[in-house]
């Protein structure tokens, strides 16, 4: 204790001291603050009125002051959180500019506000929940039986790895290794876009997870190596034959050149 | 232009202005020593390189069996990749190096002196041209194939009928079976159960939201005899459309259920499955050319090669409130044949 009251004038001892205040609030911030809210709890009355507000302030210009839908954009009455999670998080929404179609980017807002956007929304009118963290957890489905419901359901337009895929007149099926897990439930349930709906009666909730455990495995790649895109025959005959074609016509061609 | 004539320059006959009467044989090209041949230390470094790569080869091998037995294949994506790269690389090396070493000993070693062979002559000599006609002569006389008239008719059926006990099995059995009419129905009867592909659960209608597409299968596919045949030719594409969207033909009103259309999947086109629904058009795409079908107006052909509309399958809703077929398609799906509305 002498040290430590000789030192009490140090000059250093201030910043010592806002420093140990620092980590004594931090510590108690963090054993006392309440747990970060999941997907799955129940929405307060104030996080619909902060959404209300988010939803006045950024979304009403196209989806009208309260949601009714105007000339330029749908009615979200009745679209769920899901839907407002799916395109909001996915940074789809607020729209970037007219196209073929809305595209993905860097989401516009934190986590804490979709979730109050999506609470807004979903308290106009009933629709589809954002699943909870069980409900899209890759490791608790079945790849084998995903693969054979992707195969019917996704891959003519998502493509048999879901690397996406060209529609017509410039729109396209995105590429699902790029999407989570929680996106691509949402996506089933809403269908937004071009992308048609698969309910609960489509696709049981079950069934939607072995589709997400299948997607989860090709995002480790392919045994066979590079996946040049995962085109297929397109790009892997091109490869072949300018590589391949060009090693041998190199080959031949050295063998029948003089050596100098 | 040499003075000397060879046998083998070429003449040219009637001859006309600017072209020579005759073209020289240039002969073989001027002999050039190569390095290898001139200095004895390049001739050294040949030999090391050649050494070099058969060198590589050996330690591609090596390489090859220490991957094969260090590094197993394994469960995950990336220890499969591994592997095959490493063995891939041992291989291509082993077998590379091989082969470019041979061919480099050939070019810097061994010696380079140019030489012509002359082909021999492919017409045979007069006395055994001579001798095989005599031969082919007295064979004929011998066998009196012109006297003997029954023999000659035996011999003639026998070797043109052997080749049929080839030609009709293969032949019969191209196409498995020559039946065609079957492609002018499918398993869909009147109450047969429209069911989900590929888990097979029937489909309320009161599930099918706006906007839904749902694969579809025959509720009793896998008691067909041969449910893949039955499946390649009933499979149906079902979309509920709000029925504000919805224009049909007055002859087929009775054919949907609050917005619900049931479509064949197959491509009138060339018969692939016609399957990428665009939601906000309406519009369904064939992956294989591109035909595309407005599903909001009888699935008629907007772009693509496809000449006809896909058949429509009438749907009602049985008392528990299934989708039900109400017969099968009213024409042959899939893509035209010569006997398709015989």
């Amino acid at each position: 204790m002498k040290a430590l009251a000789a030192r009490r004038h140090h000059r250093l001892a201030p910043l010592v001291l806002l420093l140990l205040a620092l980590l004594v609030t931090g510590g108690l911030y963090a054993a006392l603050a309440p747990s970060p809210a999941t997907a799955a709890s129940t929405p307060t009355a104030d996080d619909v009125a902060t959404g209300e507000k988010l939803f006045q302030a950024s979304c009403a210009t196209c989806h009208g002051l309260n949601a009714q839908g105007t000339q330029d954009a749908p009615s979200l009455i009745g679209v769920g959180a899901a839907s407002v999670d799916f395109q909001v998080s996915t940074g789809r929404m607020p729209m970037q500019a007219n196209g073929p179609q809305v595209i993905a980017k860097p989401p516009q807002f934190a986590e804490e506000e979709t979730r109050q956007l999506a609470a807004y929304v979903a308290s106009l009118g009933p629709g589809p929940a954002i699943p909870t963290d069980e409900m899209v957890d890759p490791s608790k489905g079945d790849p084998a039986n995903g693969m054979a419901l992707f195969r019917t359901n996704c891959a003519m337009c998502h493509n048999a790895v879901g690397a996406g895929g060209a529609l017509s007149k410039g729109k396209y099926a995105p590429d699902l290794r790029e999407t989570s897990p929680v996106a691509i439930y949402e996506a089933m349930q809403t269908g937004p876009q071009s992308m048609p709906v698969f309910n609960d009666a489509t696709l049981t909730p079950e069934e939607k997870r072995d589709i997400i455990a299948y997607v989860d495995e090709q995002r480790a790649g392919s045994p066979g190596g590079a996946q040049l895109g995962a085109l297929g025959p397109v790009s892997e005959g091109l490869w072949v034959w300018v590589l391949g074609m060009g090693l041998l016509i190199g080959c031949a061609v050295w063998i029948g050149a003089k050596s100098s | 232009m040499s003075t000397h004539n060879h046998p083998t320059d070429v003449t040219v006959t009637g001859a006309t202005d600017g072209v020579p009467a005759v073209f020289t044989d240039p002969g073989i090209p001027h002999h050039r020593d190569r390095q290898s041949d001139l200095h004895p230390a390049a001739e050294k470094r040949a030999e090391r390189q050649v050494t070099l790569l058969f060198g590589l080869s050996v330690l591609g091998t090596i390489g090859f069996l220490v991957a094969y037995f260090t590094v197993p294949p394994g469960e995950t994506v990336a220890s499969m990749r591994l592997s095959n790269l490493l063995l891939g690389l041992g291989l291509f090396l082993a077998m590379f190096a091989i082969g470019i070493a041979a061919v480099h000993w050939a070019k810097s070693l061994m010696n380079a002196h140019e030489k012509a062979e002359d082909r021999h002559e492919l017409r045979s000599s007069d006395t055994t041209r001579t001798a095989a006609v005599e031969m082919l002569r007295e064979g004929t006389e011998d066998s009196s194939i012109g006297r003997r008239g029954v023999l000659k008719g035996a011999m003639v059926s026998a070797l043109a009928l052997a080749p049929l006990s080839v030609a009709v099995p293969l032949i019969g059995e191209v196409g498995e079976d020559w039946d065609v009419s079957k492609f002018k129905s499918t398993m869909w009867r009147k109450g047969t159960r429209l069911a989900i592909d590929p888990s097979g659960r029937p489909i309320r209608a009161a599930d099918v939201t706006i906007g839904s597409v749902v694969h579809v299968i025959p509720e009793n596919l896998s008691e067909a005899e041969h449910p893949l045949d039955e499946k390649a030719k009933a499979v149906v594409l079902l979309v509920r459309l709000d029925p504000r969207d919805l224009k049909e033909a007055e002859d087929r009103k009775g054919w949907s259920y609050e917005g619900i259309v049931a479509y064949s999947k197959i491509c009138t086109h060339v018969g692939c499955p016609v399957s990428l629904y665009e939601q906000q058009t309406h519009h369904l795409l064939c992956p294989c050319h591109q035909s595309t079908f407005d599903v909001a107006d009888g699935a008629k052909v907007v772009f693509g090669p496809a000449n006809r509309p896909l058949p429509q399958l009438p749907i009602e809703v049985d008392d528990e409130g299934y989708l039900v077929a109400q017969s099968d398609f009213t024409e042959p799906i899939g893509p035209s044949y010569w006997e398709r509305l015989r």
